[in-house]
């Protein structure tokens, strides 16, 4: 039985912080015991560097690392542990495909969509080698309903269409898109463009296999899956990152290195230059573990059911619009909106003086923001150890703040 | 962190005094805080190098725009030349309370707009 009070007890930030009511968990979720005690474990008994190490240590921790790239690769049912690369977090892993593919392939008259609902981090990246390339970046739409317009997106393929970008889920809208359904429709149209998702939001809500899904790429990213910070994955199908020239360059990612010349490892290692976030991948490999016994089927269930009982609640708070779709079925664990008058910072603030941790602004999606004409919202993302009474304590102090506006 | 919502400040965010745009004016500026949607611009009539009026429009939240209204109070007559030395402290002292650094800056939003508006004054009027 999926019992989140019992979860919470696996946190140590709740027994030093009691009566703490985290809903951030979008932004950074906590960590469990057992991650920490991971990462204990790596610093205090083979805190030395992978690879080269002929010594017993130096195993154990390529052991473990390489271990985590495995257990990554089953997590999201991967074909091949080869491909997982670990990157610093899904922002690299997003420009790494920018650099590796993107840069030396990419041309004038090229064609690269995303959506007006993206991170940021799944945005900026191609506007940029839009910009600097010359290609054209082409944006899919919402519908009223705050679900991705697909037949938009469609609509904007071309023979032309080299990537074609998006979320699994929404860092502000919750919205889970149909992302199967969705890359069928677009290689039906295009075979030859890529399909990047980024996986943020999702990996550490529900179960993901990137096979299925059917795309080239997927990122993802450590910290917001309970584990340690630092530490995130690129996955892309093996014979793409293959052809893809390095990231960056130095050790590990090397075979031989002569005066005039430098022949490169094969995949993951070729991505992976320099040493890498090493407890941090390791305290990943604890994370899943967690998150593996807990069963992300169950998680999703359990999620489900806390954004179905906040969607319910919010609503009795006067001149409170909810953002995005009012379907549990298809929104993830985020629950943002606004109240007339009140700007989601004052909401943020009163919320804090209660002990409530929420994060209110444009939640790196600005276009998204501009394009459904608010300035900022307030959101509250729920996480394995969100609790009913947590929404209550939330729906509690939310009335305190309409009444210190009234 | 309540006393942040004094009576003072509440009372100034939602009747703020000097709210709207000037007639005639010959001195304004704009400027936003970008990662929380705040927007503020303030509009002058100076004359004999004081503040003969003020105002303010845009949006924000309860600190930068009580902040804002308390600014335009204290300015209205002043001489341009005695604002120049207006900072932080003094901004803090109107509202009454103090702040964390991510509200700082939502309280000195109002204050760097008018140091802008004071040089844009200042640079049109060498021209």
């Amino acid at each position: 039985m999926f019992d989140p009070k019992r979860i919470k007890a696996d946190f140590p930030l709740f027994k030093n912080l009691p009566g703490l009511i985290y809903l951030d968990s979008a932004a950074s979720s906590l960590k469990p015991q057992s991650v920490l005690d991971k990462l204990h474990e790596y610093y205090t008994n083979y805190s030395v560097n992978i690879f080269r190490g002929i010594y017993k240590l130096s195993e154990k921790a390529t052991e473990e690392y390489e271990g985590t790239r495995v257990k990554v690769a089953q997590f999201i049912r991967a074909q091949n542990s080869k491909e997982i690369v670990f990157t610093r977090n899904s922002t690299e892993s997003i420009n790494l495909i920018m650099y590796a593919w993107g840069m030396p392939q990419i041309k004038k008259g090229d064609e690269i969509i995303t959506t007006i609902m993206e991170h940021h981090a799944n945005f900026v990246t191609w506007q940029q080698l839009c910009k600097f390339t010359g290609a054209q970046l082409k944006i899919a739409q919402l519908r009223n309903n705050y679900t991705l317009d697909t037949d938009d997106l469609l609509g904007k393929i071309t023979p032309r269409t080299k990537l074609v970008a998006f979320t699994h889920v929404s860092n502000v809208l919750g919205t889970i898109n149909p992302v199967t359904v969705l890359i069928k429709q677009i290689k039906a149209k295009n075979p030859h463009c890529l399909v990047l998702v980024d996986g943020a939001q999702a990996v550490p809500h529900l179960a993901v296999d990137v096979q299925e899904l059917g795309c080239d790429f997927y990122v993802f990213s450590s910290h917001k899956m309970l584990g340690p910070t630092g530490t995130g994955v690129l996955w892309g199908k093996y014979e793409l990152l293959d052809q893809f020239k390095p990231f960056q360059y130095g050790g590990e990612m090397i075979r031989a290195v002569y005066k005039d010349r430098t022949e490169f490892q094969p995949p993951p290692h070729k991505f992976e230059a320099g040493t890498p976030d090493i407890a941090g991948v390791i305290g990943l490999g604890a994370a899943i573990d967690y998150l593996n016994k807990l069963d992300m089927q169950a998680v999703r269930a359990h999620e489900q059911e806390i954004v179905a009982y906040g969607l319910e609640q919010l609503v009795k708070i006067i001149g409170l619009q909810i953002i995005g779709p009012t379907d549990p079925k298809i929104r993830g664990g985020v629950l943002t909106f606004t109240i007339d008058k009140i700007h989601a910072h004052d909401i943020a603030q009163i919320l804090d003086s209660n002990n409530i941790c929420i994060r209110s602004g444009h939640h790196c999606a600005m276009p998204l923001h501009i394009e459904l004409g608010l300035t900022s919202t307030a959101r509250a993302s729920i996480h394995v150890f969100t609790t009913k009474s947590d929404i209550d304590a939330l729906i509690t102090a939310l009335f305190k703040v309409v009444k210190t506006f009234a | 962190m309540d006393n942040l919502y004094r009576e003072n400040i509440l009372d100034h965010y939602k009747h703020p005094r000097n709210f709207g745009k000037l007639v005639y004016k010959n001195a304004e500026a704009t400027d936003n805080l970008v990662s929380c949607g705040d927007e503020l611009a303030l509009e002058l009539l100076i004359k004999n190098e004081h503040i003969s009026e003020i105002k303010f429009y845009g949006q924000g939240c309860a600190i930068s725009v009580s902040a804002a209204s308390m600014l335009t109070e204290i300015v209205k007559g002043k001489k341009i030349a005695d604002l120049q030395r207006l900072n932080k402290d003094d901004i803090l002292k109107l509202l009454g309370i103090s702040l964390t650094p991510t509200r700082l800056k939502c309280a000195l939003l109002s204050l760097e707009i008018l140091h802008k508006a004071l040089q844009n004054y200042g640079l049109q009027s060498h021209s």
